[in-house]
């Protein structure tokens, strides 16, 4: 098999390469175990009982008659979990969540759970099973549960940060909030002011692998968790939360994971598993139907924005106000937050005023999804901009470039910018074949930008030297898109050996220290870093033995090339290999640990370009080219860098296009199953070009900033972009489906 | 109170091998292989047919177990990914994935290999077009499938090269 080849990073052998993953060939040959192809021995299966309504108060459940089907082994229920009384609102939200108490708040919140020696049995158990509820108004969008006398979620939800504090419950959890300057000067100073209204609908992470769960609970109050998640760490202590355990009593196994893009950041299944095993004294597995898997599990916010901007002739933007709900679902946490933070953020604007509300809804409750909330406000922002550009016609490019966030610049959430490389991405794109071709006769072509914070956070990495000179490296981190093979690469630079003699492996919670999830574009950047420090510990330590072995100095020693050398070359040099195979002389086993709570993040910027057809008889946009150009720091593995920013990209492509959760009256979710909630596939795309900027992060090893979650922040709104200059259609609410579109065009033709 | 469940035993033919199994009147051909044959290289991403991850080859075409009934299967011949390469070498699908980096999470990637595998053995020299309409069944939801396009016109390369 051969390799891609790249240009080396100056000064580096394998970092930048494009070796072939650890991994992949389990996952070619069908040998991978995924969340739910683990087979225990005397393992029962489960299915859960889930509420068809979406506001409901409990007045029974009836199990008796379900106990006595064929094959059940154990039934739990609201009853079989602690109070939450005493648990820290988030923690009693999640019990809650994870298992209805005294009401259901969204169709598909569970309400009972059956373990049966089939799924079959352990289903027909659970229709037995007789709920009797008393229905209860719903709300299902933000106007709706914010308006004077709407039905109330949570009789104790109180809106935070707000002053003074509301003395009754609401549906508003909590309010951001963030400004700067004066508004009215900066309108003032405006020669262009723009008012536009935006919603998005929910929107789903769509991971192809359903969620999956297998526990095997012992008597002696612990308990085995085998995880199919973005964090096995993060699993296991909300398991334990919700079921008063102590965390270190779960030993959770990460499964290999069929994609996660933040919705397998939280737990479902997981502690209904460790219940129902302990009650059936027997391993249990879960899985969930896909049709569980859209009521139940998190989707990204639908929302409602206002926002009026102001700019100057020159192109200089005076001033922003943004206004912004989000639903939450049936619990508080949307990522209105982080929505307000990243809103401006590629941007140099000195008065702005941006508030956003979390909202909760009768709707599954959302969970993260790449880069949570910054895609949704960018849909608002990057179209005003375009609108601005051309209000004062001027090229979106000039105009962004005008007004860039730079090293130096204040971010609008607070801290500095040290040195990023959002000018490089607007550059790339201005500067790439793809812009400064012609636009194609009857398409149009958009622009947008995005930004995302990256993040750090705690990772530990044990790396040991096998007596063949071989090394494994040792993580807490879930692969989800190729890091194993950066973790080989950094490991394989810092040794000086070929990237084949490095072995990674990802342990369970008892094997490794405690490790954040695999999210944030976190893991290349931290876990990284606690690898290349493991490594680098190894090495000085390696140093050591080969001074030991030449009896001289450690300053005499350097290591170059896989080899320990000695300065003055009177000594011939040491291979890993002949340091590893004469370890017992020189102080036993080679191994070292590093575990950090990594900071120096570096922010993420992508600019992209789409060039698009609409098909006036049908509403139809066939997205005919398309172009990204986004700021990794530095590329490890620089295929899967590209993979990252393409799946970005077309997760953004279906969310503009056609994705939303389409509700009945009656808060039931009609469109449940992949066909109905359309996601693209291969015949609706073209390829998706790709331009690598690195500009380093000055805080890593490697100056890696971080990929994963930038490139799904501009497509909505570069495609919103690209409808309106084809069809002079300026679309504001998503998705911009055939039917939406044609009555557009309609209106249009219309006026 | 005891539901009868009608048991039947199906003779067919999996990756070579002549396979007997028992088979659940109402299971699907997807259950069976995977949790009674242990082909849990076979995948479910939806049981309803509409994202591909259960892809197998049934006499040559390339079909969803998940709607196929075990009994179905009777004197049939079955390839699935595990089927899918020689004891010493890869198939070249297999190869230039690895080599593309055409898979992310994974999960969708046998799914991909045998509808790609079918369309190879039937038009060993696709256009663009044509692989990705012979795809739109399957599903990715990590890549975009711009690498998965990449490896399938890679491999169909080789293929004929190699022929
Ligand atoms: S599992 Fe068969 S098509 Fe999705
Ligand atoms: S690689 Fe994850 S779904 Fe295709």
């Amino acid at each position: 098999m051969t390799m891609t080849e790249d240009p080396t990073t100056p000064g580096y052998k394998w970092v930048g390469t494009r070796p072939i993953r650890p991994d992949g060939l389990d996952k070619v040959t069908g040998k991978a175990r995924f969340g739910a192809d683990l087979i225990l021995p005397n393992m029962v299966e489960a299915a859960v009982l889930r509420s068809r309504h979406a506001h409901a108060r409990i007045l029974s459940i009836d199990t008796a008659a379900a106990l006595e089907m064929p094959g059940v082994q154990a039934i739990i229920t609201g009853d079989d979990f602690p109070p939450t009384d005493d648990m820290a609102p988030g923690d009693a939200h999640q019990a809650v969540k994870v298992m209805a108490r005294d009401k259901v708040l969204f169709e598909g919140h569970p309400v009972a759970a059956v373990a049966a020696t089939s799924r079959a049995e352990a289903q027909a158990a659970a229709k037995a099973i007789v709920v009797t509820y008393e229905q209860l108004p719903h709300v299902l969008t933000v106007d709706e549960a914010m308006a004077d006398g709407a039905p109330i979620l949570h009789d104790d939800l109180i809106t935070a940060n707000v002053d003074p504090a509301p003395e009754t419950a609401s549906n508003i959890a909590s309010r951001a909030f963030f400004e700067r300057g004066d508004l009215d000067e900066g309108f003032a100073a405006a020669d262009a002011i723009l008012e536009r209204s935006y919603t998005t609908k929910p929107v789903h992470q769509g991971y192809i692998e359903p969620h999956a769960a297998v526990a095997d609970s012992g008597q002696n109050g612990r308990a085995n968790l085998w995880v199919s998640s973005q964090g096995h760490f993060d699993m296991r202590t909300m398991t334990a939360k919700v079921l008063g355990m102590s965390a270190s009593k779960i030993k959770a196994t990460p499964a290999e994971i069929g994609g996660g893009f933040g919705g397998k950041t939280t737990i479902y299944l997981e502690p209904l598993a460790v219940l129902l095993s302990r009650k059936a004294n027997r391993p249990v597995r879960v899985v969930m139907d896909r049709d569980e898997v859209f009521m139940a599990t998190g989707p990204t916010s639908g929302s409602s924005m206002k926002i009026k901007m102001g700019i100057k002739n020159d192109g200089t933007i005076t001033a922003c106000d943004l206004w912004m709900a989000f639903e939450a679902g049936a619990f508080p946490g949307s990522p209105v937050g982080a929505a307000s933070m990243t809103a401006l953020a590629c941007y140099d604007v000195d008065n702005f005023r941006i508030e956003g509300f979390d909202v909760v809804v009768n709707k599954p409750k959302v969970a993260a999804y790449r880069a949570p909330g910054a895609p949704i406000s960018a849909f608002a922002v990057e179209s005003m901009i375009d609108e601005l550009a051309r209000a004062i016609d001027m090229d979106p490019i000039e105009l962004r470039l005008a007004n860039a966030a730079k090293e130096g610049v204040q971010a609008p959430y607070g801290p500095v910018f040290p040195r990023i490389g959002f000018i490089e991405t607007l550059e790339a794109i201005r500067d790439s074949d793809h812009y400064r071709s012609p636009v194609p006769e009857g398409q149009g072509r958009g622009l947008a930008s995005g930004f995302w914070f990256n993040i750090g956070g705690n990772s530990v990495a044990t790396v040991n030297v096998h007596a063949d000179g071989n090394v494994s490296v040792i993580t807490g981190s879930p692969d989800i898109g190729g890091s194993r093979s950066s973790m080989a690469l950094f490991a394989a630079e810092e040794f000086g050996i070929d990237v084949e003699r490095v072995q990674p492996h990802i342990a369970d919670t008892d094997t490794i220290g405690d490790t954040d999830v695999t999210g944030g574009s976190r893991v290349t950047l931290a876990t990284g870093k606690v690898v290349v420090e493991a490594c680098r510990k190894i090495v000085t330590d390696l140093c050591r033995r080969a001074a030991k072995t030449w009896d001289c100095e450690i300053e005499d020693v350097e290591w170059v090339q896989g080899h320990a050398q000695h300065v003055s070359g009177t000594e011939s040099p040491l291979s890993l290999a002949d340091l590893a195979a004469n370890a017992g002389r020189t102080g036993g086993p080679i191994s070292a640990t590093h575990a950090e709570n990594v900071r120096g993040a570096g922010a993420g910027f992508s600019t992209q370009l789409v060039d698009l057809a609409v098909d006036e008889e049908t509403g139809q946009t066939s997205i005919v080219r398309y172009t990204t150009a986004q700021d990794a720091g530095k590329a490890i593995h620089p295929s899967y860098v590209e993979g990252q920013m393409q799946g970005g990209v077309v997760q953004g492509i279906g969310w503009a296009l056609n994705e939303e959760y389409i509700h009945r009256a009656d808060g039931t979710l009609d469109n449940p199953s992949f066909l109905d909630y359309r996601i693209p596939v291969a015949s609706d795309l073209p390829m998706i070009d790709t331009i690598v900027v690195e500009v380093p992060n000055p805080n890593h090893p490697y100056g890696v900033r971080g990929v994963g979650e930038v490139g799904i922040v501009p497509p909505m709104a570069a495609i919103a972009n690209a409808i309106d200059r084809a069809t002079d259609c300026r679309m504001e609410h998503l998705p911009m489906s055939p039917v939406a579109l044609l009555e557009a065009i309609n209106e249009r033709n219309a006026d | 109170m005891n539901t009868p469940h009608t048991k039947s035993v199906v003779s067919c033919t999996i990756n070579g091998n002549a396979t007997q199994f028992l088979a659940d009147s109402g299971g699907t051909l997807l259950n069976a292989l995977r949790d009674d044959i242990g082909l849990t290289g076979v995948k479910e991403g939806c049981g309803t047919g509409d994202c591909g991850a259960c892809s197998i080859l049934v006499e040559d075409r390339v079909t969803c177990a998940c709607l196929i009934f075990a009994p179905e299967a009777e004197g049939a011949t079955i390839v699935t990914i595990e089927g899918l390469a020689e004891a010493d070498h890869l198939h070249p699908l297999q190869e230039t994935f690895l080599e593309g980096a055409a898979l992310q999470c994974g999960v969708c990637t046998p799914g991909f290999l045998m509808a790609a595998k079918a369309l190879l053995d039937k038009n060993p020299d696709p256009t663009e077009t044509e692989i990705r309409y012979a795809l739109a069944g399957n599903l990715c939801r990590c890549t975009g499938y711009d690498k998965i396009i990449r490896a399938v016109q890679d491999a169909a390369e080789r293929m004929r090269e190699n022929a």
